[in-house]
């Protein structure tokens, strides 16, 4: 028996003795490697906050990583593993293509909307099929929604190969939208507002990711659909007691995360890259997975995971750049291990973290004041 | 050997968990070939002093002494080893082995072949001594819980136990089935085995103890020889105070018919009947225990009223309208109110706060949310004020539930079920693992809910407590209604009638 630990606790001390544990781990992995581990981590910082542009590149990769990490979070207050939102952030991709190619002439005041519904739309309908199956036939959605990532990327490869391919090219990549409809960045917006900041790839989606999180914590937490959610994901009996169908959940709390993982494309495709490209991922649905167990699955944790695991990945980058033999593997390994920390061995600081705070409680109590 | 010598003594064992003591300077003497009962609430620190001793848990402080000599229990195995023995309340047994198989399940030097022929012999010669016949070749999971007792009982005195302790061992019994496990303790207590009892039920520790020590909040508070005190004494001494064990019961003439149920049959995947054609009426104002060994179709019957399972044939009605079709959510709309037999798994959640259990089922309600958002401030009102209501300790709203006591957890889902005037409430086993404290004011409840004229189902594993609250008694037996009983019937008759012997009366 464990007794709860306090919020705070629970919110911020316990992930953060995580990541230490993490950190200090990935240091006898650079250590291994021959460096030094204390150099490499004063370059990673170096990297990710140390400038102007390395803080843009930063919150850029946050950006994708809190709206993956919200796609976990959701169906895990369901009691639902999301592992597929790779195969939804492709599709929301697709999505997003397939409204802006078409509308280049359109003002983005009237693309953007339409930008948005369909990245969720078609995020949300790659987790209606597993979803579907979970809820009716008990498929396990861990095992349907990694195959749908396979299915998502080779549908992907298809449409650039043979459909959306630009004119005239051989890279598999579409052609690139109007710049009418490029979201703005944070240069243009900051610039106008008179302030100057290096051109970094951080666009107008930083703030809707904002949005959604905050949307979500109201959702989860103050209407009646979320309140549905987390009783069904802690306790089916008592979500069928309360005339809860645990079904309709399963497929709302899936199709909700899909929605979210679609966003990451107005991020990437919409705001950063203007094109649809192999790929355009990079594993962002996956880091999400770290992100949500990270944050503990509640929007503010995610976004502070999702800025953490932006920095590791840009400072990454530049690491591999100043120690050649420290390459962007590594970061993985750093991910990896903050996974293991965060996800599997979760319960290995809670036990002396909980006994750490009684203690101190019972000597504060008895100290005479 | 010699017989002044108490074959147990527990000498001022403490035990504290966190900040929570469990046992405080606890002090349990235990003479040879006597049956010892312990008593006490729920959290009174009865589990914790007998784990101790079985070596489940280490005592922080004190000292264990049997037959005189100290001994050191770091684990079960060094019990076992020590000659004591524990029958758990839910049992150990491997359901798909046979009786043999469960004997040699880890008994030490249990090689294949020498181990059975040892065990059968043992067996044989457990029957001949003490009357615990059983076939070794029977298969758990086919036997009746009285028997698979049994079994547990064989298997600690086949691994050598001297001292035997039965944690609420008659929870799963008939009456009958007590009575033939009191008779088996006394043979065993006649042979020089030392049993201690824990329980609940002080007509039991009246009727087959020696001596009796209470315990409350972690410590000993009295210790009786059984033939110089009694129920009522007994009772005072668990919660500190005079209780009422019985409710009084006015005559009331019962309404018109609110729920109707005819013809009801639920059948499970494999297509056997877990509910045969049942019927029965249960009217205004009245309240209708089900009486019956538990996992004879009470639990079936609880779920398909509340539009938990479909019944593959039959019909409800409530108030004559049809509602056999309806899910759950509309019935709780028509008035159907329900305390679950399991609060933990289906009355509340236990990892959300007090007000979040309190809305459960009535999310969607005007008064606890509106088109988009829930009311947080009128739920957390609303949730205090039955928590006063229903003297629910802590009474904090913010509370997770899972720390609240059983008692104080079963008083929030029955406020939750009981304020708002259920036209039916289907109640389930609304005292199990509920202090003395806590029973008599959700008795108390229940027949004011009564008195204002709702209609009440109850269903319970207790005697005592369907005979207190019921108008009517129906007697269920393997998935079907056996028979209806006044409230003032006598147990032996009910007993008989749960084991599916008599006729109806």
């Amino acid at each position: 028996m464990t007794a709860p630990l306090p919020a705070w606790a629970e919110y911020a001390l316990l992930p953060l003795a995580n990541l230490v544990a993490a950190l200090a781990l990935s240091g006898l992995v650079v250590l291994a490697v021959g460096q030094d581990p204390l150099a490499a981590l004063a370059i990673l910082v170096e990297g990710a906050i140390g400038s102007q542009e390395g803080i843009g590149f930063t919150l850029y990769y946050a950006t994708t990583f809190i709206f993956t990490g919200l796609a976990v979070a959701i169906p895990f207050h369901a009691g639902l593993f999301n592992i597929g939102g790779e195969g939804q952030a492709t599709l929301g991709g697709i999505g997003v293509t397939l409204v802006c190619l078409p509308l280049g002439g359109a003002p983005l005041w009237l693309v953007l909307p339409l930008a948005l519904v369909a990245a969720m739309g078609f995020g949300a309908a790659w987790a209606l099929i597993p979803a579907w199956l979970q809820a009716r036939r008990g498929s396990h959605i861990v095992i349907t929604t990694i195959m749908f990532n396979f299915i998502a990327a080779t549908l992907l490869t298809w449409l650039l190969v043979d459909v959306l391919i630009a004119p005239g090219q051989s890279t598999p990549e579409s052609s690139t939208f109007a710049t009418a409809i490029w979201l703005p960045t944070m240069q243009a917006m900051l610039g106008a507002l008179g302030i100057a900041v290096s051109a970094t790839p951080l666009n107008l989606a930083f703030f809707i990711a904002l949005a959604a999180g905050a949307l979500v914590w109201l959702f989860i937490w103050h209407t009646p659909f979320g309140y549905e959610i987390r009783v069904a994901g802690l306790s089916e009996g008592a979500a069928r007691y309360g005339g809860i169908s645990v079904e309709r959940v399963i497929v709302l709390a899936l199709c909700l995360g899909g929605a979210c993982a679609g966003l990451a494309a107005i991020n990437d495709v919409m705001g950063a890259h203007h094109r649809l490209l192999l790929n355009f991922t990079a594993g962002a649905g996956f880091i999400g997975i770290a992100v949500a167990l990270m944050g503990r699955n509640h929007p503010l944790g995610i976004v502070l995971a999702a800025i953490l695991f932006g920095a590791l990945y840009q400072g990454g980058s530049e690491l591999s750049f100043e120690m050649p033999k420290l390459q962007r593997e590594l970061v993985i390994v750093i991910e990896g291990l903050i996974i293991l920390f965060c996800g599997a061995l979760e319960n290995l600081f809670r036990r002396p973290l909980g006994r750490l705070l009684a203690m101190a409680a019972s000597i504060t109590k008895t100290w005479p004041s | 050997m010699d017989d002044s010598v108490p074959a147990v003594e527990l000498r001022s064992i403490g035990k504290s968990f966190g900040t929570t003591v469990a046992n405080r300077d606890v002090d349990l003497v235990v003479a040879r070939g006597s049956i010892h009962g312990l008593v006490g609430e729920n959290g009174a620190g009865k589990t914790t002093l007998m784990n101790i001793l079985y070596g489940s848990l280490q005592p922080d402080r004190g000292a264990i002494r049997l037959d005189g000599a100290a001994v050191r229990l770091r684990n079960p195995a060094d019990a076992i080893a020590h000659g004591i023995g524990m029958v758990h309340q839910h049992f150990m047994l491997v359901d798909r082995f046979t009786v043999l198989d469960n004997l040699l399940l880890g008994a030490e030097g249990g090689g294949w072949l020498g181990g059975a022929r040892r065990a059968r012999s043992e067996l044989a010669r457990l029957a001949a001594d003490y009357g615990l016949v059983i076939g070794p070749a029977a298969v758990i999971e086919d036997l009746p819980v009285g028997l698979q007792q049994r079994v547990e009982i064989i298997k600690a005195l086949f691994r050598g136990a001297e001292i035997l302790i039965l944690d609420e061992p008659t929870a799963v019994l008939t009456p009958q089935e007590a009575d033939h496990l009191f008779r088996i303790l006394r043979g065993l207590a006649g042979e020089g085995k030392t049993i201690i009892l824990v329980t609940h039920k002080l007509r039991e520790v009246i009727s087959v103890t020696d001596r009796v020590t209470v315990m409350r909040q972690g410590a000993v508070v009295a210790e009786r020889v059984t033939r110089e005190t009694d129920e009522a004494e007994l009772a005072a001494l668990m919660v500190g105070r005079q209780v009422t064990l019985r409710q009084t019961r006015t005559a009331r003439r019962p309404g018109a018919p609110v729920l109707a149920v005819d013809g009801l049959r639920v059948i499970d995947a494999t297509d056997q009947a877990l509910l045969k054609d049942i019927a029965l009426t249960v009217r205004a104002g009245e309240i209708v225990g089900i009486a019956g060994v538990a996992g004879n179709g009470q639990s079936e019957l609880l779920a398909a009223l509340a539009g938990l399972i479909v019944p593959a044939s039959g019909r409800i009605r409530l108030n004559g309208e049809d509602i056999t079709t309806l899910d759950a959510r509309a019935r709780r709309r028509r008035g159907i109110g329900h305390i679950p037999e399991d609060r933990l798994r289906a009355g509340l959640v236990p990892d959300l706060v007090a007000a979040e259990c309190t809305i459960l089922g009535d999310q969607r309600e005007k008064r606890c949310s509106g088109k988009l958002l829930l009311h947080h401030d009128a739920i957390r009102a609303e949730t205090l004020s039955r928590m006063r209501d229903y003297d629910v300790r802590p009474a904090d709203p913010d509370l997770r539930a899972s720390l609240f006591s059983g008692g104080n957890q079963q008083k929030l889902v029955c406020a939750r079920e009981m304020a708002q005037r259920p036209v039916l409430l289907l109640v389930g086993q609304p005292t199990r693992g509920v202090d003395i404290g806590a029973i008599e004011f959700i008795h108390r409840r229940l027949l004011a809910l009564r008195d204002s004229g709702s209609a009440i189902l109850l269903v319970s594993v207790e005697l005592d407590e369907i005979r207190a609250l019921s108008d009517r008694i129906l007697v269920m037996a393997d998935g079907a209604i056996v028979g209806e009983l006044p409230p003032h019937s006598d147990e032996r008759t009910l007993g008989l009638l749960m084991a599916g012997i008599g006729a109806a009366a």
